[in-house]
């Protein structure tokens, strides 16, 4: 604790972290989700931890081995892992398994319809959609998929793959789209407002497609992999990780982020690991590599400390939905819960 | 080895022509009692069952890196599977990954140079490659995959030696010198090779480039084991010599190139030269790598290269009457020998 230095400009910097209830996991940790009012640690292998208020920890078995992947509508989470299954957790602890791979080929990526409870999951290059009791749809795209993601509205998917990503309809035959640009294209979200694309690639840039024209966006200037992004309430900015400030792109205008400049906000000396933006108030959390968290207003990026550095990187942060609760752990699972 | 380097996961890359004989050899890997576990990154499940390791199926997914370089290619599937694996951290103590005997082993050693969570994670540790006795000769006729697969290799299980006679051992020994004259060479049967011969080599720590002599005295060593191995089959005496009597090629058109100097090297000159060279000539080398004596300084620097990317430091003090003396190798094709060796001549301190 004694290696915090804060900026010499931000000498009185609010802090909370007599706030936080420590939460301890003894698992490694790569995401936090919130069902009902239990924070779900998803582990790196086979267990998700629920959380209470109280701070009891709860483990949940889902998977076999390690869990790749993992996507929740805060009603349940659905996971795929490298035992070649799709399964479902929801806020009572219930596991459900919902897909097997017929090879038992890992689970790359899944996504969780907003609203409608779709879900889809890829093995390999094939990605596969099921809607509540219609049979599964599968398309197979170019190469493997590196990221799925659920259009705001209707039942379309976005598969991110190398060299481009592919818009799918999938109750409409023959309708897949597929939007070009070269390189290799992992995490994939669509803007709130339905309207802009936006891939994490291999390379530290993102990459983004207005889907009215397909113009293209070019997303650069990261020192490292972005790997982790979020939508701001309202879906004005996106928040990125992937350098040493939390790289927000506007996207409030018809052109997004073309032709404009991020906004940085919270430097530190460490790369920012993860960012969450908070449901409903301009006002993300964000997680970096030296295991700092910080509060930062969008506004005029004032900081408030949540949890102070000097542990490994942290490897989940999230809120609940009506933004009263921020939970968050490292990747050895030492983490906390904050209560606003 | 440093600390850093130590706690990263090694990772063997296990190349080889069609049939040559790598399941084999990864099979006895894994078979052998010696109480680790792999997680082994294959191209087609089914061949090898053993319960206790990690099997993982992957697609070579090779993709170009938008940086510039031209022929920076990477296994987009590794980095993948790589991320992955970094979950189960913990759970198995080496990664192999078994090529299809088609591929070109660049692009895998690509990524563990250019993928910055892979770096964080795994360490390069050597590309192994098993060749046929009987067939590589003429495979490096017709096969340009072969013949990368012997350029790029750090180690080079020569298998199947018990289908050919003394002479065609000979030649085909000659024609894998010929190209790549740095590899560790084991010859064996059905891939009967010391665990320690193939595993944990190090040959891309900067640490240990020490040793860019051309492998030829050890396989010496080897022979003379061999022979009294067999000597009940009635193998001859003249083994003895065949340092001497070893057939020469020359590879059309992939060879190696070895430059040296007992003069000290500007630094100023030789970095940009160097710099310019792979990027210039970068998709014609394969492999490359050197021991540097600077002028005015007094420590080794050490690089090691894979076509355009490059990996260098300062090493350690050059030691008390220790031969100052700076050495490099290129293995690439169609190497620009004259213009290569009148680069170098220019970097060394008048």
């Amino acid at each position: 604790m004694k290696e915090f230095t804060p900026a010499p400009d931000s000498a009185s910097i609010v802090s909370v972290t007599d706030r936080v209830k420590p939460v301890a996991l003894g698992m490694g940790v790569t995401s936090v989700y919130f069902l009902g009012d239990r924070a779900a640690f998803v582990g790196g292998e086979e267990n998700v931890a629920f959380v209470d208020g109280q701070g009891e920890v709860t483990k949940v078995a889902v998977h076999g081995g390690g869990i790749l992947s993992a996507a929740s509508d805060g009603k349940r989470i659905v996971m795929g892992g490298d035992d070649g299954k799709v399964v479902a957790l929801d806020a009572r602890g219930e596991v459900t398994l919902l897909a097997t791979d017929p090879k038992r080929r890992w689970i790359d990526a899944v996504a969780l319809q907003a609203d409608g409870g779709a879900f889809a999951w890829s093995a390999g290059k094939v990605a596969t959609v099921k809607s509540g009791k219609a049979e599964e749809k599968s398309l197979e795209v170019p190469s493997t998929v590196g990221g799925l993601a659920f259009a705001p509205k209707g039942l379309r998917l976005a598969i991110a793959h190398y060299n481009g990503a592919t818009l799918w309809f999938p109750n409409m035959e023959g309708s897949a789209e597929f939007l070009p640009w070269a390189g290799s294209h992992h995490a994939v979200t669509f803007s709130p407002d339905n309207k802009f694309l936006v891939t994490a690639m291999h390379e530290p840039a993102l990459h983004g497609w207005r889907l009215a024209d397909n113009r293209h966006m070019r997303m650069t200037g990261y020192p490292g992999r972005v790997r982790s992004m979020s939508w701001s309430a309202g879906g004005k900015g996106l928040a990125t990780s992937g350098a040493d400030t939390v790289i927000i792109w506007p996207f409030g205008s018809k052109d997004g982020p073309m032709g404009k400049e991020p906004a940085m906000l919270a430097p530190l000396q460490a790369r920012v690991a993860v960012v969450a933006c908070h449901p409903k108030n301009d006002i993300l959390a964000a997680g970096y590599s030296d295991g700092t968290v910080l509060m930062v207003r969008l506004e005029d990026g004032a900081e408030i400390l949540v949890r102070r550095n000097g542990t490994p990187p942290v490897a989940a942060i999230g809120w609940n939905a009506k933004g009263t609760l921020l939970a968050f752990a490292d990747e050895n699972g030492d983490g906390g819960l904050l209560e606003l | 080895m440093s600390e850093a380097t130590a706690s990263k996961i090694p990772v063997t890359v296990l190349t080889g022509y069609l049939g040559a004989g790598k399941t084999t050899l990864l099979n006895r890997i894994l078979s052998e009692n010696h109480g680790k576990k792999y997680a082994v990154i294959v191209n087609e499940f089914g061949e090898i069952g053993i319960d206790n390791d990690l099997i993982i199926g992957a697609d070579e997914e090779v993709f170009e890196m938008n940086n510039g370089c031209i022929c920076c290619t990477v296994r987009g599937d590794l980095v993948r599977i790589m991320d992955g694996l970094m979950k189960r951290k913990g759970k198995f103590d080496a990664i192999i990954v078994e090529t299809t005997g088609l591929a070109d082993p660049a692009p895998v050693a690509q990524t563990f140079f250019v993928d910055e969570d892979v770096q964080k994670n795994a360490r390069l540790d050597a590309v192994v490659t098993v060749a046929d006795a009987k067939w590589l000769s003429d495979r490096l006729k017709d096969a340009p995959e072969a013949k990368n697969q012997i350029a790029f290799a750090d180690v080079i299980v020569l298998n199947k030696t018990d289908l050919v006679n003394k002479g065609e051992l000979a030649e085909v020994e000659a024609r894998i010198r010929g190209i790549n004259p740095y590899a560790k060479l084991h010859r064996t049967e059905r891939c009967s090779v010391a665990l320690a011969d193939v595993l944990d080599r190090g040959a891309f720590d900067l640490d240990r480039i020490l040793d860019i002599e051309p492998d030829f005295l050890e396989a010496g060593d080897d022979h003379d084991h061999d022979h009294d191995h067999h000597h009940h089959h009635g193998h001859d005496h003249h083994h003895h010599d065949h340092g001497h009597g070893l057939k020469h090629y020359h590879d059309e058109d992939m060879q190696s190139l070895s430059l040296k100097t007992d003069k000290p090297l500007d630094p100023n000159v030789f970095m940009p030269w160097l710099q310019n060279l792979v990027q210039v000539e970068g998709g014609k080398i394969l492999r490359s790598k050197g021991i540097l004596a600077f002028h005015d300084d007094d420590d080794r620097y050490v690089f090691q290269g894979v076509h355009m990317m490059l990996e260098g430091d300062h090493q350690r003090k050059w030691k008390e009457g220790e031969k100052r003396e700076s050495r490099l190798v290129f293995i690439g094709r169609e190497l620009p020998e004259k213009a290569i060796r009148e680069g170098f001549e220019s970097c060394i301190v008048s």
